[in-house]
């Protein structure tokens, strides 16, 4: 009887660590992480982003007014065109930690100058 | 009498900031107090933000154009063309604001005692509507003309809402210096700088480079430009770029701050970083000269 329990219990801690392990691997080795960030005359939101140095990130935009842009400079001048109604993804990938901005680079009114965030990149 | 450079600014002081374009300069004293029949000056007048309000940074927002113009109808002589190099009135997301404030920029401006005058498009101006109205109160936003001997090319960076020249204008352009001789004298006329001055802040133009590589075969050119609200003087290979100071606020030195917003009014030096510019040409002279003047209070 306590031979069979300890039985069930085994299995069941071997299952959960399997599970556990399965989690971590899809984790590395599946998907990047998805930041949302909305974007409307003149701000994004988040506007500052932390990810990790080396790991690629999906920004996924929404816009909840009109066409804006999304670029970073010092990311080899990555961009990206935020339109309404549209899926609008871009994978970023930092090489070293630092701190990078971005900003709208499209020009979307009174106030297009401020609509900036910044990306923190840490190891 | 041959002077240099240094001589030259001193000469000229007057409290306004002298610079002869290129590294080539030697100017003949002489000659600054007589024109020839084959000099000429010219005005620039840059991002005057026509329908900006904002008192904390400028008080005179409905002034300052104003008494540009009048400085440059005071002017002797008279200039004998004057441009605008973008950014003539503050964007608005409202069509008939935007055409409201075109029409009023465009009646100030038709004071001018110089009635030759060459405007640009600023985004403010043609960003949010491709420069469908800019057009219609100012014209093309792309041309040539030639004036004494030189041949300016006016480049539309600004009616693409990415910043863009676009290829049809870059083959337009291409088309157009293929007309030229290589020493033809030349000065290219647009809003943003054409280099990456700071792509951080929008101080660039996202093909400028490709505007570059077709200008740079040619030996005498020159860009001037604004948008950037503030003088900067910048070389590309053998092309100097040069940035004159806006008419409304100025901005700070390209990623002095964190934050691209307009530097206070300073009532203690009202206008301070206002100001426009002249460009002359003597014929004796091997390269043109800028004169950059403030604009005075009262």
């Amino acid at each position: 009887m306590l031979t069979s329990r300890r039985s069930i219990f085994l299995l069941a801690l071997c299952l959960l660590i399997g599970f556990a392990i399965a989690v971590i691997a899809a984790d590395q080795a599946g998907e990047p992480q998805v930041i949302k960030i909305t974007a409307k005359k003149f701000e994004y939101n988040p506007n500052e982003i932390r990810i990790k140095t080396g790991i690629p990130v999906i920004l996924d935009f929404t816009t909840l007014d009109r066409v804006h842009g999304f670029t970073v400079a010092e990311l080899g001048g990555i961009r990206l065109t935020i339109e309404p109604g549209k899926v609008n993804r871009i994978t970023i990938l930092a090489p070293k930690a630092g701190i990078y901005e971005f900003h709208c680079d499209l020009f979307c009114g009174d106030g297009h100058e401020g609509m900036t965030g910044k990306i923190i990149v840490e190891d | 009498m041959k002077i240099d450079r240094r001589d030259f600014i001193k000469l000229l002081g007057m409290g306004s900031a002298v610079f002869v374009l290129g590294e080539r300069g030697q100017a003949n004293a002489a000659d600054m107090t007589t024109m020839g029949k084959d000099d000429f000056m010219f005005v620039q007048l840059s991002d005057t933000h026509w329908g900006f309000t904002g008192p904390l940074v400028n008080p005179d927002a409905a002034g300052t154009l104003k008494k540009a113009i009048a400085a440059v109808n005071s002017m002797k002589p008279q200039p004998d063309f004057v441009v605008f190099t973008g950014d003539i009135t503050h964007t608005t997301d409202d069509p008939k604001e935007r055409r409201k404030r075109m029409s009023e920029a465009r009646d100030i401006i038709g004071g001018l005692k110089c009635k030759n005058i060459k405007f640009l498009a600023g985004e403010h101006d043609a960003g949010l509507d491709n420069g469908e109205a800019y057009q219609e109160y100012f014209g093309k936003t792309h041309y040539t003309f030639d004036h004494k001997g030189v041949h300016f090319i006016a480049i539309d960076n600004v009616s693409d809402p990415t910043s863009s020249i676009t290829d049809p204008q870059l083959q337009w352009l291409d088309g157009e210096l293929k007309k030229l001789d290589k020493d033809s004298r030349i000065i290219v006329l647009t809003h943003r700088p054409l280099f990456d001055l700071y792509p951080n802040w929008d101080w660039w133009t996202r093909d400028g480079a490709k505007a570059i590589d077709l200008l740079t075969p040619y030996k005498n050119v020159t860009v001037l430009y604004g948008h950037i609200h503030q003088e900067n003087h910048h070389m590309t290979g053998t092309i100097p770029h040069h940035a004159a100071k806006g008419l409304m606020f100025p901005l700070p030195a390209p990623g002095s701050v964190p934050k691209r917003v307009p530097i206070p009014w300073d009532a203690a030096a009202p206008y301070k970083g206002l100001g426009y510019r002249s460009v002359s040409r003597m014929a004796s002279m091997t390269d043109y000269m800028i004169t950059e003047y403030p604009i005075q209070k009262g």
